[in-house]
């Protein structure tokens, strides 16, 4: 059974195959062969993942490294391409894999009006992506980390601009890609300082010298992987791409913007997590920029209009709640928030997929409503989403969230605060968005209403068994408070976070204070859901926001704010160096050097008298000079 | 100061000034015959070196043959003071300035030379005398002799190719 | 007689010939200042040729012979380059009636 590990290298060699295929024979595959070649090779991967999983969830598994050939091997430092199968990178395979499959069926019909030659570079890209993501998980050193992490931002880039043709969405490709890169610069500098400071980028290495390294060095190394994450994960300040993002197709977003790409920065914190417990500064950054996030893109979500930027504030608000996990030493909550949010934000985008698919493109929720009884398993799905969202037992989100907050309160109680708070104004506008969408009175078009109808069953079976997983994707991580050595996550991950727990004080056993917390954040998440629903169910609202609304509805002017600080001072910039720096001192050297040659070449021209004399003249003065260097010179 | 001593410097004089008036005649005829002087002048430095064979040639194939050849060309093309040409002013100094700069670095190259102490043997040392000389020339370079007529032959029909009339 | 005397004699005559090749146009004049620096080489040469005899009397009785008899061939030579570069001369001055040199110059072209 123990060479099914070895096979670890088809689980990414799979996709990048279907990659292949239907990226270089896009104009002669049919769609149907395209589809089934695209998920087909994904299925194999997960099935392949899901026996590794089972090789490694039993108790006593020591982590393998697969080393498959000499990458890069100059003077001391030795990178080889080898792969790290451990708890943390298994389950990952499974989320990557899992959700990943389930899009890619959903992605067969809900692109299926594309032209067959389009829809093959799709799922092309789309096998490129998961080929990148499962790199970035395996690999088992930074820099095959890094390939990945690169590979996966430039898949995002392609597939957010897969509607190339519409400007707007390839500057959002272009911004996502940007933005990210601003991230990798910190990924890569961290990279080189850490083959300075430890000779290695391999994790075993790194991670067993990191205990006898100064803090300074390591608070450097885990803030600039921290900046890294914000880009990568769409956290303060870099987080502005990812709602921008949504130009993709829908099941991008579910996939990559939701689900596995933008959690690439919680993994890799997670993976490296004992340099981040050995510096205190950067978990205390990483906590109080995961709860602005939170906070901050909770409150945009409050007043947005489009279907999918609700839910990409919401992600982004989410992976806040993620890095409050990590910064407060809470790693197995994040891990476990990552899976439960895979699920449930999946779904969510896939239903709203599901919900413009009916509407024809439309993604207004002010001209939805009413939509219940079109979409009965969209909407039953969409539903139970969002109480898993909202964080109500005994949905996923609530375990998962809880275990955070809770870890949050035992580190500093004003974190919990901030982050009920955020957990109140996620339970209200994910109903808002609920209750707009599918309450009340349709509001569209009659066009529109006499197309509405259930989507077909390759988009509503990814819905069910994500739904599923939702409800029940929670129970894997029962707190202690209800049940004694419940929680099967936190003892499957326990060798990956070993080290880290040691250094942390104990969790807060008292159950009691526990229990209460849960108590409090369940209340509160009701009283949003009850409001949300019951305010929009009825009344949405319809008009343009005013006043404080306005400016969240403006998503607090952030964009206008880097529009001012960043864009405009550097387009200010580049105009000065085109007008005046290119125009009189670049042009001015490049036609000087003309100039000069020229005018030099008319006035020597004429020593070129054709008169002996004059050759003779120069002829002598050579000699002179040459005299002269030798006896003055040459001494 | 003995004879040759004498003798030297008023060679050296005569050799200096002769050349200089060379190039400052204005008369080509005159520059001819200061040249002639010249090597009048040179021819007498050889027999202070007792080389009395090349001062002899120097005599008949310098100052007699190739100096009457120059200045029947002269005389041929009826050149005088009023036919010379008039050089550029700046161009005259800056030759003049060249030519300085050129003796200047020669001496500055040649002042600082390991020949404090050489002589050169005047009156004495015999080699220059036509006995050894030709004995040099007819066991040693006889080669190099008879090719030099060859030489000559070919200048001559050269000369005689290039003067002819078309 | 020091062998430098003979050699910045040699010098400035040859500086001299070179001055006159740089300031006259007339080519017979040009002409006669190359073979006036031949001469103070031919001069040189010869004032070498005693500079070792007495050191090397007995050993070498003709030490330095071979430094007149090159004084020999150059003068062989000198008179052949004399005899063609006149004839060049008179053919030029036969093209362009002048026997100025500034009127040489296709080098142009």
């Amino acid at each position: 059974m123990n060479n099914i590990i070895n096979l670890i290298w088809l689980v990414p060699v799979l996709p990048l195959a279907g990659f292949l295929i239907n990226g270089l024979f896009r104009k002669r595959l049919s769609k149907s062969l395209t589809g089934i070649i695209g998920s087909g090779v994904i299925l194999i991967s997960f099935i392949i993942s899901f026996l590794i999983f089972l090789q490694v969830k039993q108790p006593g598994f020591e982590p393998v490294v697969v080393a498959l050939f000499d990458f890069i091997n100059v003077g001391k430092l030795n990178i080889s391409f080898a792969f790290q199968v451990d708890q943390l990178s298994a389950l990952f395979l499974l989320i990557i894999t899992g959700v990943g499959f389930l899009i890619h069926v959903y992605s067969t019909s809900y692109m299926h009006e594309e032209e067959s030659q389009h829809f093959a570079r799709y799922f092309a890209y789309l096998n490129l992506f998961v080929f990148s993501m499962l790199l970035l998980v395996l690999g088992a050193n930074f820099i095959i980390m890094f390939i990945g992490w690169e590979g996966v931002g430039l898949c995002s880039y392609l597939l957010i601009g897969f509607w190339f043709k519409n400007l707007n969405y390839g500057d959002a490709a272009k911004k996502a890609f940007i933005m990210n890169r601003f991230g990798d610069v910190g990924f890569l500098i961290a990279t080189f300082w850490m083959i300075n400071q430890f000779g290695s980028v391999t994790f075993s290495e790194v991670f067993s010298k990191a205990h006898d390294t100064s803090t300074f060095v390591l608070t450097g190394i885990t803030l600039l992987l921290f900046l890294g994450a914000t880009g990568k994960s769409a956290q303060i300040p870099l987080y502005t791409w990812l709602p921008d993002a949504m130009a993709g197709p829908t099941p991008v977003s579910a996939l990559i913007h939701a689900a596995t790409m933008v959690t690439a920065g919680i993994y890799m914190i997670a993976r490296s997590n004992i340099m981040f417990t050995l510096s205190p500064i950067t978990q205390t950054v990483v906590a109080v920029i995961g709860l602005a996030t939170a906070i901050l893109a909770a409150t945009i979500a409050l007043k947005q209009n489009d279907i999918k930027k609700v839910l990409a504030y919401s992600t982004v608000s989410q992976l806040g709640y993620m890095f409050l996990g990590l910064g407060v030493g809470a790693y197995t909550g994040a891990v476990f928030h990552v899976m439960t949010h895979a699920f449930f934000k999946a779904l969510l985008f896939l239903g709203a997929g599901s919900v413009i698919h009916a509407m024809g493109g439309e993604q207004d929720i002010r001209k939805m409503g009413g939509l219940k009884k079109y979409l009965p398993i969209t909407q039953i799905t969409f539903l139970l989403a969002c109480f898993a969202i909202a964080g109500i037992p005994p949905f996923s989100g609530f375990f998962s969230k809880d275990e955070i907050l809770a870890n949050a309160f035992a580190k500093n109680p004003v974190y919990y605060i901030i982050g009920v708070f955020g957990a109140l104004l996620t339970a209200f506008y994910m109903f808002r968005l609920y209750a707009t969408t599918f309450l009340g009175k349709f509001r569209g078009t009659h066009e529109q209403e006499h197309h509405l109808h259930e989507s077909p069953a390759a988009i509503t079976f990814p819905l069910i068994v994500l739904a599923i997983l939702s409800v029940i994707g929670g129970f894997v991580g029962i707190p202690e408070a209800f049940a004694k050595n419940a929680h099967v996550l936190e003892h499957y991950l326990e060798p990956i976070f070993a080290e880290s727990n040691k250094i942390h004080e104990a969790q807060p056993s008292n159950q009691s204070t526990e229990l209460l917390l849960m108590a409090v954040s369940v209340v509160v998440a009701s009283i949003g859901v009850i409001y949300g629903w019951t305010r929009f169910s009825k009344n949405p609202d319809l008009e343009d926001a005013t006043g404080f609304g306005k400016v969240l509805a403006n998503k607090w002017y952030v964009d206008e704010f880097y529009n001012a600080i960043v864009v405009k001072p550097l387009n200010a910039l580049a105009t000065f160096f085109n007008n005046i720096f290119e125009k009189s001192i670049i042009d001015g050297i490049v036609n000087g050097v003309g100039k000069g040659v020229k005018y030099g070449s008319r006035q020597i021209r004429l020593i070129q008298s054709g008169q002996v004399g004059g050759y003779v003249l120069l002829m002598v003065i050579g000699m002179v000079i040459l005299f002269l260097v030798e006896i003055f010179i040459k001494k | 100061m003995g004879m040759t001593q004498i003798l030297f410097w008023f060679l050296s004089v005569l050799a200096l000034f002769s050349a200089i008036m060379v190039v400052v005649s204005k008369n080509p005829v005159h520059s001819v015959l200061w040249l002639i002087a010249v090597f009048f002048a040179i021819s007498g430095h050889y027999i202070l070196l007792n080389a009395q064979f090349l001062a002899i040639v120097n005599l008949i194939v310098y100052a007699g043959a190739i100096m009457v050849l120059f200045l029947f060309v002269i005389m041929l093309m009826n050149l005088n003071s009023d036919t010379e040409p008039q050089k550029n002013k700046w161009l005259k100094i800056a030759g003049v300035i060249a030519g300085g700069a050129l003796l200047l670095v020669f001496v500055a190259a040649l002042k600082n030379a390991d020949l404090k102490n050489q002589m050169a043997e005047v009156t004495n040392g015999d080699i220059g005398l036509i006995h050894n000389l030709g004995i040099a020339l007819f066991k040693d370079y006889v080669v190099p002799f008879e090719i030099s007529s060859v030489l000559f032959l070919s200048a001559m029909v050269g000369a005689v190719v290039i003067g002819k009339k078309e | 007689m020091p062998i430098n005397y003979y050699i910045f004699l040699s010098v400035a005559l040859f500086c001299i010939g070179v001055t006159g090749v740089l300031t006259r146009r007339n080519a017979i004049i040009i002409f006669m200042c190359v073979e006036l620096m031949l001469n103070s080489v031919n001069l040189l040469l010869v004032a070498f040729s005693k500079m070792h005899h007495l050191a090397l009397i007995g050993k070498h009785a003709d030490a330095g012979t071979n430094a007149q008899i090159f004084v020999f061939f150059i003068m062989v030579v000198a008179a052949a380059e004399v005899s063609v570069g006149l004839a060049i001369i008179v053919m030029m001055y036969r093209n362009t009636h002048s026997v100025d040199v500034n009127f040489l110059n296709r080098l142009k072209h």
